[in-house]
């Protein structure tokens, strides 16, 4: 099989330069990116092992896996991980809801706008984690609160994100939506969805990125579980090793969350005329 | 028949940009409207495609009044427009969602091979170049077949070669249905080559100024003296609309005079 594969590779150079060419931008590419991380943990790894430190306040990568298995070997770390993802997920939804919704009747319709606008603007201007104190006195210190702030730093990016890309379609491309009698909810569902859509991700993905960093700030305020509760639980206890833990699989939820909207919606954005610096990645 | 009565634009910022545009234009005559900057012409093609709505006046094509977009009007605008997430093909059907999926295929399909462009029906307009990006809109306002097809400027921003090439190809996807054609252009060749009527207009307000009657058999040579006798006519309306002095019948030596 592979012989025969080989031969016929050989007969035509050209195929040879594009397959190996091709097989460079599947794999070598995103190795490229793991390279630096890759380097530095090595290294430190290796500090450690020659006793150049004792790795106490910086465990080496390897005791970090270990305490990673070993949470995972215990089952906790499966109810931190769903107890965190259950938090954002609601928190992102909700957010993701209400600031569409808001953004699109801000972005629509004018008299909204001047209605709604500068009250959302003003609340956002508020730190959010200022709300803590409010929303645990309102919705008490367990799951409510919690997810209540989340929401809250998922939606002012999602509002301003779909209202600002409501209010930048292009004038002309709906110009061509009049001409062609689009009716009010045809011109939203075949002109001005489309034309938002590629800004409505970028929002997204923002929102989904400051879920990240809310759900921390509200595992920190009380939770009895939860990856910002291992990293509590780490500190007062003095194990950094389970705090680079928590952060390393922060890290690779967040990542992988991230790269789920981009999964998802690439087939809706192939048509996107997009500089990409550096080639297609 | 398009009639165009007394019609006038000012525009809530106080600009008069237009004022008592009178015409008649029967069915299937090609007209080209020319003037300097601020003559109101693109004013008077958004009126009639029901854009902008006119102040004054009003404007019937067959006794239906226009004041919105109508299905027996196209147009075609200066630059292409095309919907940059629809493939070329979709973006010449979008006019067409009312029909059923295989005879808007079969449309489509038949417009795709009228513009020649039928190897590109699955492209992004994003690969197109300018010249076949503004066939890919000829299309999509061709494909209703309206009764009138407005164009604001539509070859402008091309370069000569294609801007000729699709004149050209204009007149022959003219020549299938006759639809009316009102042209706003200020390429005196383009409207000489294209119009049966070129209307002169002059600006501040604009209004209608002259109105020559090409009279040349199609197809136009760009190079025979009748040509360019027309295209002098017309280059005096202008000289003249813009008020420069030019006496009626100039001989060249005196035209120099006025600067």
């Amino acid at each position: 099989m592979t012989m025969t594969l080989e031969t016929t590779a050989l007969e035509r150079p050209d195929a040879i330069k594009s397959a190996s060419s091709n097989r460079w931008q599947r794999f070598a590419r995103p190795l490229l990116g793991i390279l630096v991380p890759l380097t530095l943990a090595l290294a430190w790894e290796a500090a450690v092992w020659l006793g150049w430190s004792n790795g106490r306040l910086v465990p080496p990568p390897s005791r970090v896996f270990a305490t990673i298995m070993e949470l995972t070997r215990s089952g906790e770390l499966w109810r931190h991980i769903t107890t965190t993802l259950w938090r954002v997920a609601a928190g992102f939804g909700l957010g993701t809801v209400a600031g569409t919704l808001l953004g699109a009747v801000s972005g629509y319709w004018g008299i909204a706008r001047r209605l709604l606008d500068p009250t959302v603007q003003a609340l956002r201007a508020i730190p959010s984690i200022a709300w803590v104190p409010l929303f645990i006195l309102w919705l008490g210190i367990f799951e409510t609160s919690k997810v209540a702030l989340i929401a809250v730093g998922v939606f002012f990016p999602v509002y301003l994100g779909v209202m600002g890309a409501i209010l930048s379609v292009d004038r002309k491309i709906v110009e061509v939506g009049r001409t062609f009698r689009l009716s009010g909810p045809a011109m939203i569902r075949r002109i001005l969805l489309p034309a938002v859509l590629p800004a409505y991700v970028v929002a997204l993905r923002v929102g989904l990125g400051l879920g990240w960093m809310f759900v921390v700030a509200a595992e920190f305020m009380g939770a009895s579980e939860g990856l910002g509760y291992l990293l509590i639980d780490g500190q007062q206890l003095g194990k950094p090793a389970q705090i680079l833990a928590a952060i390393t699989i922060f890290a690779l939820l967040g990542k992988t969350t991230d790269w789920l909207i981009e999964l998802v919606t690439a087939p809706l954005l192939r048509w996107q005329d997009a500089f990409r610096p550096g080639g297609e990645s | 028949m398009l009639a165009l009565d007394k019609v006038g634009k000012t525009y809530p910022n106080g600009v008069h940009a237009l004022e008592r545009f009178t015409a008649q234009i029967p069915q299937g005559e090609i007209v080209a409207i020319i003037g300097g900057s601020g003559c109101g012409k693109s004013t008077l093609l958004r009126a009639v495609a029901g854009l902008d709505r006119a102040s004054t006046g009003s404007i019937r094509i067959d006794n239906i009044d226009i004041n919105a977009p109508h299905e027996k009007i196209g147009i075609i605008f200066q630059e292409p427009r095309l919907l940059p997430w629809l493939s070329v093909a979709d973006n010449i059907g979008f006019g067409l969602s009312e029909l059923p999926v295989a005879a808007r295929r079969e449309k489509v399909a038949q417009a795709l091979a009228r513009v020649g462009l039928s190897d590109k029906a699955k492209a992004w307009p994003r690969e197109l170049s300018g010249g076949q990006a503004q066939r890919v809109a000829i299309a999509r306002a061709l494909v209703p077949q309206p009764e009138v097809l407005l164009l604001d400027e539509p070859f402008s921003a091309l370069d000569a070669f294609t801007r000729r090439d699709l004149q050209d190809h204009l007149l022959d996807l003219w020549a299938d249905t006759r639809p009316t054609l009102i042209l706003v252009t200020h390429d005196v060749d383009e409207a000489v080559v294209l119009a049966d009527r070129v209307l002169v207009m002059r600006p501040r307000p604009g209004r209608l100024f002259a109105e020559i009657d090409v009279g040349l058999a199609r197809p136009r040579d760009r190079a025979s003296p009748l040509f360019d006798a027309v295209k002098r006519r017309v280059l005096t309306a202008l000289d003249r609309s813009l008020d420069r002095d030019v006496p009626d019948s100039a001989p060249a030596e005196t035209v120099g005079a006025w600067w």
